[in-house]
């Protein structure tokens, strides 16, 4: 036998085309590119910043800030330091985006629903509403309902008034405002002890059901003792709470919850654009579910209402929550054209005024980013761990 | 013996035919859906009713300034009075030949995109609408060579501007963003860190903060000497915003490839670059169509942001008109106007997309 007639275990590539190798120098061009880039910029910036004579660090954080801001929910006034400004512009961002989402979620899932209506014409309402929102630029809508709609609203003294309760006029929106005498925390330790009581009701009740098959009625119950229980501790102290209701006075209105111009507009405009991508989403989750699970709830002879709980609901989220949390990040991060029509948020207060005041732009932008970074990866994070939990699974 | 002859059939009773049928079957089916499309009907009819009169009935179309518009209706003049401030900004106006070029070079690579024509020639018109085209359009645009006179972007506006930012940002930020998907999918850990962390980061901050960074510290960030106009800090800063939404849309089609394919590929002997360009990709694309489309769409909706940096696209230019004393009250007709043309460009884009969708269209089911 002929040595040639051996199989030969075939020789190592030359180097230039061995896979391995040229991984590991393509992978460190790349990282001596990136650090390159890095290390200039930072290089520059420092140059610069020499040159123009901009000092660095965050001690102005400290320092007296000396301009008022319209609307604070924490104490705010000229005297107090950048740092609160700082503060006061997250707390007002993180307003605006909770209750955009919770506005948001509302409508979308409405329109969602009425877009898959068998009634002919809500469905076309709902997709011409779907189309018009979503293709019209955010920034423009905040100036329409900003400039066009609310700022032609009358002055203080013409205010549309909503039975003498509510007004709305171009400097704002006022609403009542409960004023908790003494003696209502009593109603909130009913609301607790009502919420806690349902609680254990209900897993009661789902044990019963594993064990017997018989269903207790949870939902009715709940719905009667929820409000119940704060209502009687109401009553029985003495009704505590009264309302303080907005009245005109001067030039303008006093007490009550005022609501200014610029959070109506943009709570408007977030809400109703993001809800237009939130009812696409809803839709799609729905339609996901295939027929046959609801035909197969059916001949289980379950009621439509608990075939849409139990069956529809369940998977329908699994397909919705995901794109519905990026696009809650999503108004998160368009909260931010606040600036464009003056209201507080964080890039408006932060970003704008103490940027030009102090002079500090690589310090203020970073902690601008890393406030919506954190914002971003942390709510990544929980979205993954739920992803993961609600995950098919398959055996 | 006679066979038996069946009756004729009776037709269906009138109440489940025709438009009665239709209405009962569509709006009427039962007493609470029934009460819905009547209150439906009465909303729409509270509002289109006064619309309609004040958009159209009531509305002046052309005239002279702002007494010709009458109170109680739309007054359109103001509008046609600006036009060619919206479209063109401050664009010199004897120069005005050249913008309108460009519109004419870009309609005859986009329109045959939508006619009935020969694919091979609407590819190759596509093809020259992402090279040849842009190159025409910036010479024609900037001037400054060829004999052209010289036209800085400070006086770039409106409708023309809006168009630049997006139709750049497209086509640059598709690449980029195939990239940054392909990087990220990469076995190379560098690479792949590399792709991850620019990804998470631009989808992580707000595109304002973005442009505000581009336009405050990007000077701190260069060499002493190396300025950039405006126009093209924004570009810069849009462009890669999207394109890391873009990488994730484009990640989302690479996954969804079987393995087989890619190891399909890898038998056949094509090297990297040759296993995606023919094989992975074509299909990736292809099932992220609708993703592509809902990027580019809000890529053309973001390009409105550049007002808050100084610059005046088609919002920023209609926004700086409707502060003008003359006009006392346009501001419901000007945004308005604003909001028709970008609803017809996102809307063209939204169908387009869903044609492309069903003309790729083969069948095959992963």
């Amino acid at each position: 036998m002929n040595s040639n007639d051996l199989p030969t275990r075939p020789g190592r590539p030359k180097p230039w085309n061995d896979p391995r190798v040229r991984s590991v120098a393509f992978q460190i061009l790349a990282a001596l590119a990136v650090g390159w880039v890095g290390y200039s910029l930072f290089q520059n910036t420092i140059a610069n910043m020499e040159s123009r004579g901009i000092s660095t660090g965050f001690d102005f954080l400290d320092s007296t800030a000396g301009f008022g801001i319209i609307m604070s929910l924490i104490e705010y006034d000229e005297s107090m330091t950048y740092g609160r400004t700082f503060l006061v512009g997250l707390v007002n961002t993180l307003l605006v985006s909770g209750l955009g989402i919770l506005l948001a979620t509302v409508v979308g899932f409405i329109v969602g629903i009425a877009r898959l209506s068998t009634n002919w014409l809500v469905a076309r309402v709902a997709l011409a509403y779907i189309e018009i929102f979503r293709n019209i630029p955010l920034l423009l809508q905040i100036f329409f309902w900003y400039f066009a709609v609310l700022g032609a609203l009358p002055g203080p003294r013409q205010a549309v008034n909503v039975g003498d309760l509510a007004f709305m006029s171009n400097r704002g929106i006022m609403l009542p405002a409960p004023v908790f005498g003494p003696g209502s925390g009593w109603m909130g330790i009913a609301l607790i002890a009502a919420l806690v009581g349902v609680f254990f009701l209900a897993r009661w009740a789902r044990r019963r059901q594993a064990a017997t098959g018989q269903i207790f009625p949870v939902l009715p119950i709940a719905l009667v003792v929820i409000p119940g229980l704060p209502l009687i501790a109401y009553l029985a102290t003495g009704m505590p709470v009264t309302w303080d209701i907005p009245e005109m006075g001067g030039f303008n209105f006093r007490g009550g919850i005022q609501a200014i111009p610029e959070l109506g507009a943009l709570l408007l405009a977030l809400t109703l654009y993001t809800a237009s991508f939130i009812a696409e989403i809803v839709r799609s989750g729905i339609t996901s579910v295939s027929g046959g699970q609801t035909e197969a709830a059916a001949a289980l002879g379950l009621p439509a209402r608990r075939i849409l709980r139990l069956v529809v609901i369940p998977q329908a989220l699994r397909v919705i929550i995901p794109p519905l949390t990026s696009q809650y990040l999503n108004l998160t991060k368009n909260s931010s054209l606040a600036v464009a029509i003056g209201y507080p948020d964080l890039v408006n207060v932060f970003m704008g005024t103490t940027l030009n005041q102090t002079g500090r732009a690589v310090e203020i932008v970073a902690m601008t980013m890393a406030v919506y970074l954190f914002i971003s990866l942390a709510i990544s994070l929980l979205m993954n761990i739920y992803n993961r939990a609600v995950a098919l699974k398959e055996r | 013996m006679a066979a038996h002859q069946p009756a004729p059939d009776q037709p269906a009773p009138v109440s489940e035919r025709g438009v009665i049928g239709w209405l009962r079957e569509n709006l009427f089916s039962s007493w609470f859906n029934g009460l819905i499309t009547l209150v439906t009907l009465y909303f729409i009819a509270s509002l289109l009713i006064p619309l309609i009169d004040w958009a159209l009935i009531k509305a002046v179309f052309s005239g002279e300034g702002p007494e010709s518009c009458t109170p109680g209706g739309a007054c359109w003049v103001f509008v046609q009075e600006r036009l060619g401030f919206f479209i063109y900004g401050t664009y010199p106006d004897p120069l005005l030949w050249r913008p309108n070029l460009v519109f004419l070079l870009f309609a005859i690579a986009v329109v045959p995109q939508f006619l009935p024509i020969s694919g091979g020639l609407r590819k190759w018109l596509a093809i020259y609408g992402v090279t040849l085209f842009p190159v025409a359009a910036y010479f024609l645009l900037a001037g400054g060579s060829f004999g052209l006179e010289s036209v800085p972007t400070t006086r770039w506006g409106g409708l023309l501007l809006t168009l630049v930012l997006a139709y750049v940002g497209i086509i640059a930020a598709l690449p980029i963003g195939v990239v940054l998907a392909l990087g990220r999918r990469s076995e190379m850990p560098i690479i792949r860190g590399i792709c991850v962390i620019f990804i998470e980061f631009w989808r992580a901050v707000p595109l304002i903060t973005i442009l505000f960074m581009a336009s405050v510290m990007l000077p701190l960030f260069l060499p002493p000497g190396v300025t950039f106009d405006k126009l093209m800090r924004a570009l810069v800063g849009i462009t890669l915003f999207q394109a890391a939404y873009m990488a994730e849309v484009v990640r989302g089609g690479l996954q969804a490839i079987p393995k087989g394919q890619y190891e399909a590929a890898e038998a056949l002997g094509l090297g990297y670059w040759r296993r995606m360009r023919l094989i992975i990709l074509p299909q990736a694309l292809k099932i992220v169509i609708p993703g592509i489309a809902n990027t580019v769409i809000s890529l053309f909706k973001d390009t409105t942001l550049v007002l808050i940096i100084g610059l005046f696209d088609l919002l920023g230019a209609v926004k700086s008109t409707l502060s003008d004393p003359a006009w006392d009250n346009v501001m419901a007709e000007g945004y308005l106007f604003v909001a028709f043309c970008f609803w017809v460009f996102c809307f063209g884009m939204s169908r387009y997309s869903h044609r492309l969708e069903k003309q790729l269209e083969t069948g095959h089911r992963n």
